[in-house]
């Protein structure tokens, strides 16, 4: 397939990342030292130029280009060159923005700005912010076959009930399966009888209840959010807490400027808004901001961002929630104490990246840096899966292929060594990066 | 001293009203001519506003600001009453005939207050008595909204002229004109008050032929006409002796849905005409008018029932309902003396006065959205007492309340208890110094009743009494804060301020 990144910023260059293994990547930029420096570092055609201009998409080759993806940090310049390759070939277009209002255009609308597919960066950060909170200690969650099944990682703290047991023994959630076991950086496919230790990552699939009852057994303190506090009223913190009105809770959200903390108090009715500046420690005591089960801080800054999480989580909050810019924080917030680091940008590129591989993956998600990935697959009378026990088909399968969960006409079924596998069936597939194709070939 | 008001805007556009109030009194002189009245009393106004109103028409005159605005609402609601008063000094019969008790009750009349000085009912014409009638329909909804509906000329300057006359709310644009608007609101405004004289007119027609001979045996056409004149407008004249008591239980209780729907917000009672039936239900404000007439009517009515006033039965829960209604709409019918009750039930009507119906109704008094923005403020202040950082809103139905409009209606609602306080002091005072005997609970009866213009009060200024007793100082004054009420207090006190005629 050929493909079309126009940007080529954090995201651009992580989703032109992904791809150029197994896929024809086009990379157009406008500032020519980022060019020059991409076409050493990746095995991609980088072009100089600009995506809203004609000429520098035909010398892309929007002609037979099948997706063309713009990710350039500007919203207005991503809606123009996709308007401007819908006109110029019938490429797939894909369409980053920040703005939440253009995203409200192109869903009510059909085919609006001539984009087929539109990732809000803020809505996206925002719901990965509300699916951390909604599933305590979890640190990478993903849903596939329409929420019915749901993927966690967890950290196994040192006092969890399944330190120190086997998987087998682990195995007392109905449908939820263990994945993969990541342990200093090593990524380990467990059989029945491997350890899990204390500070393992452990990477289940299952139900959504599963999930939810397995992170509530992990850690006994977790007993599931109810004070959640928002630092920062920016627009992931403005839609964050929205979201989670839409859930039920009642968030406190901290702004410091006093327009935008009214402004935010009007649109947000089931939200407490306090105007006061997160870092002012005797605010955050008299608040009793130290008693929240979770503090997300949304701040328009990283450094501050980070200030505010340390700081809420030294008065005692039970779990952090950060957002970063750069992407290179994320392990350094998450190694000085913040729970859980998010990027923006790197979510943006996972959601893109997971739409690119629709080809017959549905769902994707992208494990440890690249590692391993969740696939979604239909399984087709022909695949090697189709009417077999899983324990006589999953030797087929490269090493390290795990089968993760099985949705039929809509509700899981739990893989155990007996399930056969009907044709039609939903699988979710748990797959080492170099094996994607070979699996997406023989399923 | 430079005036900066443009005063003559403001006389040319009254002069306009002036004209266009002849139409009433030409219309009250043919039914004088039907009756075979006197005609002298409807034709001697006539001419004179016509005359006036044209010659003060000719004045050139600008757009109306906010300024000219407060000037036209105050001296429109004024000049109206001064003529209105004429047809009762040129008809010379009983009380009336005085000048005082004459511009009272035009005054009473046009600010939809419902406090008679009429001594006997029985030797008034029927086109006197009528005139009553038409003056409260004429108030009810407003003297402007029904000018701006009527002519295009003040389209523009609608909106700012018909904010002016109603402060609780933005006039809400119905349709893109302003004229627009006001026309659906009077049309709305006049249909009510028809489709009310038909059915009351229809009670009265109906019994005969379905054999309940006594359905509504006394309501004539005339009577018909007349009360649905004052029960949509919340206004309360009545040319019976008795008001609504004279009239069956079937009338009763179609009075009491009248009322009601009178003192419902105006925009709710279009968009349930259209079908509409989500915005009433959403609307917070509606909710606590039917929670205050329901409530005080349960609570009235345990009164009464304690006190074996009434039996446990219809006539106890339309007996309540009636006087309930009628105080809180601030209409002042009644259909018993409710002045003969024990205390406890006249005082919770008492503070029932103080209530009123929606904004954007006929309703007068301080009106249930203030009380119930006064009240989720207080709740929010208690809120924020104990976490002074947080910003919370208001919100009605859903919706932020901005905070100059807070400090607006906690300023108007003091600024309303507070007049309400002087003037029971005056009452009380002048009425000793003049010789006249009025009870504690009397003055305060009677100052909320003129300056919340209900209309009936207690002890000799009870539902089946009369003013008139009252010295005629305390009378003048009680014009003054039924004019000053009934345009919400700013019109009248910003006129007063030095700030408004100079730069």
């Amino acid at each position: 397939m050929r493909i079309i990144v126009v940007g080529a910023g954090e995201v651009g260059s992580s989703i032109a990342a992904s791809l150029c293994g197994t896929h024809e990547v086009v990379v157009v930029d406008i500032d020519p030292d980022r060019v020059s420096d991409l076409t050493y570092e990746l095995d991609v055609l980088a072009i100089e130029g600009d995506g809203g201009d004609r000429t520098t998409l035909q010398e892309a080759g929007i002609g037979d280009a099948d997706l063309v993806i713009a990710s350039t940090d500007d919203d207005e310049t991503n809606i123009v060159t996709c308007g401007t390759a819908d006109t110029l070939g019938d490429a797939f277009t894909i369409c980053r923005v920040k703005g939440t209002q253009y995203l409200d255009t192109w869903r009510n609308a059909d085919g609006a700005f001539g984009i087929d597919f539109m990732v809000c960066t803020v809505l996206l950060t925002a719901e990965s912010v509300v699916r951390l909170i909604g599933l305590p200690a979890a640190q990478d969650v993903d849903t596939f076959s329409g929420g019915a099944v749901r993927m966690a990682q967890f950290e196994v703290p040192v006092d969890s009930p399944v330190a120190d047991q086997t998987v087998a023994e682990a195995d007392r959630w109905d449908s939820l399966t263990f994945a993969a076991i990541v342990r200093d950086e090593e990524f380990v496919i467990p059989s029945g009888d491997t350890y899990i230790r204390a500070d393992d990552e452990v990477i289940v699939i299952g139900s959504p209840e599963c999930v939810r009852e397995f992170a509530a057994d992990l850690s006994p303190r977790s007993a599931g959010p109810d004070d959640i506090v928002i630092v920062g009223g920016s627009e992931v913190g403005f839609q964050t807490a929205r979201l989670l009105e839409e859930r039920g809770f009642r968030p406190r959200l901290i702004e410091r400027e006093g327009e935008r903390a009214r402004q935010l108090a009007e649109d947000l009715p089931k939200t407490t808004v306090m105007e006061s500046d997160a870092t002012d420690r005797d605010f955050l005591e008299r608040e009793h901001v130290g008693d929240a089960d979770v503090v997300v801080t949304a701040l328009d800054n990283d450094e501050k961002n980070l200030l505010a999480a340390l700081l809420a989580k030294r008065l005692g909050a039970q779990r952090t929630v950060s957002l970063t810019e750069t992407g290179a924080y994320v392990q350094l917030f998450e190694a000085v104490g913040v729970d859980v680091a998010v990027n923006p940008r790197e979510t943006v590129a996972e959601e893109i990246t997971r739409f690119t591989r629709e080809q017959r993956a549905e769902n994707v998600a992208i494990i440890e840096d690249d590692r391993a990935e969740v696939l979604e697959l239909t399984v087709d009378e022909g695949s090697s899966l189709a009417d077999r026990a899983i324990r006589e088909s999953v030797p087929d399968l490269p090493a390290g292929t795990v089968i993760g969960a099985i949705t039929r006409d809509g509700s899981l079924v739990t893989p155990r060594g007996e399930t056969v596998i009907r044709p039609g069936d939903h699988v979710v597939l748990f797959v080492n990066t170099e094996d994607i194709d070979a699996v997406a070939a023989q399923v | 001293m430079r005036i900066r008001v443009d005063w003559r805007t403001s006389v040319s556009v009254l002069g306009t009203i002036l004209k266009i109030l002849a139409l009433p009194l030409a219309s009250m002189a043919a039914l004088a001519l039907f009756y075979s009245e006197p005609l002298v009393p409807f034709l001697v106004p006539f001419a004179g506003s016509l005359l006036a109103g044209v010659g003060l028409e000719r004045i050139e005159r600008d757009e109306p600001g906010p300024r000219e605005a407060f000037l036209l609402v105050a001296s429109a609601w004024l000049a109206v009453a001064l003529v209105g008063a004429i047809p009762f000094v040129l008809a010379g019969q009983g009380t009336l005939a005085d000048p005082v008790n004459a511009l009272f009750e035009s005054m009473s009349g046009i600010t939809t207050t419902g406090a008679t000085v009429v001594g006997r009912f029985e030797i008034h014409g029927r086109a006197i008595l009528m005139w009553r009638q038409v003056l409260q329909w004429l108030g009810g909804l407003g003297i402007l909204v029904l000018a701006v509906g009527l002519l295009s000329e003040l389209s523009v300057s609608g909106a700012q002229l018909m904010e002016t006359e109603t402060r609780t709310q933005d006039v809400t644009k119905l349709t893109p004109r302003m004229a627009g608007t006001a026309r659906l609101l009077g049309g709305l405004y006049l249909g009510l008050t028809a489709l009310l004289a038909a059915l009351l007119y229809g009670l009265h027609l109906l019994g005969p032929r379905i054999g309940v001979p006594d359905l509504a045996p006394e309501m004539t056409l005339y009577d018909a006409v007349a009360h649905a004149l004052t029960t949509i407008a919340t206004a309360g004249f009545s040319p019976h002796a008795k008001s609504v008591g004279a009239f069956s239980p079937a009338v009763q209780w179609v009075v009491v849905v009248g009322m009601f729907v009178g003192a419902t917000n105006f925009v709710l009672l279009y968009h349930l005409s259209r079908g509409d039936t989500t915005r009433i239900r959403d609307s917070e404000e509606f909710r606590v008018y039917l929670g205050v007439v329901v409530g005080g009517a349960l609570v009235v009515g345990a009164m009464l029932v304690l006190d074996g006033e009434y039996p446990l039965g219809e006539e106890l829960v339309r007996a309540t309902l009636f006087q309930v209604t009628s105080i809180v709409t601030t209409t002042g019918y009644a259909t018993v003396d409710f002045d003969l009750w024990s205390a406890g039930p006249r005082h919770v009507l008492f503070l029932g006065m103080f209530v009123g119906g929606m904004a954007g109704s006929t309703t007068c008094s301080i009106k249930t959205l203030r009380w119930l923005v006064v009240g989720k403020t207080f709740r929010r202040d208690l809120f924020t007492a104990v976490h002074p950082r947080a910003i919370k809103p208001v919100r009605l139905s859903g919706a932020a309340i901005d905070e100059d409009t807070i400090r607006d209606i906690y300023a108007y609602t003091l600024v309303s208890v507070v007049i309400f306080g002087l003037l029971t002091v005056f009452v009380v005072v002048d009425a000793s110094r003049a010789g006249v005997e009025v009870t504690e609970f009397g003055a305060m009866g009677a100052a909320a009743s003129t300056f919340l213009n209900i209309g009936p009060a207690f002890g000799f200024a009870g539902p089946y009494g009369s003013y008139e007793p009252f010295p005629d100082s305390t009378k003048l004054v009680m014009v003054v804060m039924m004019w000053v009420g009934r345009i919400e207090i700013f019109p009248v006190l910003a006129l007063l301020t030095r700030s408004f005629w100079e730069s």
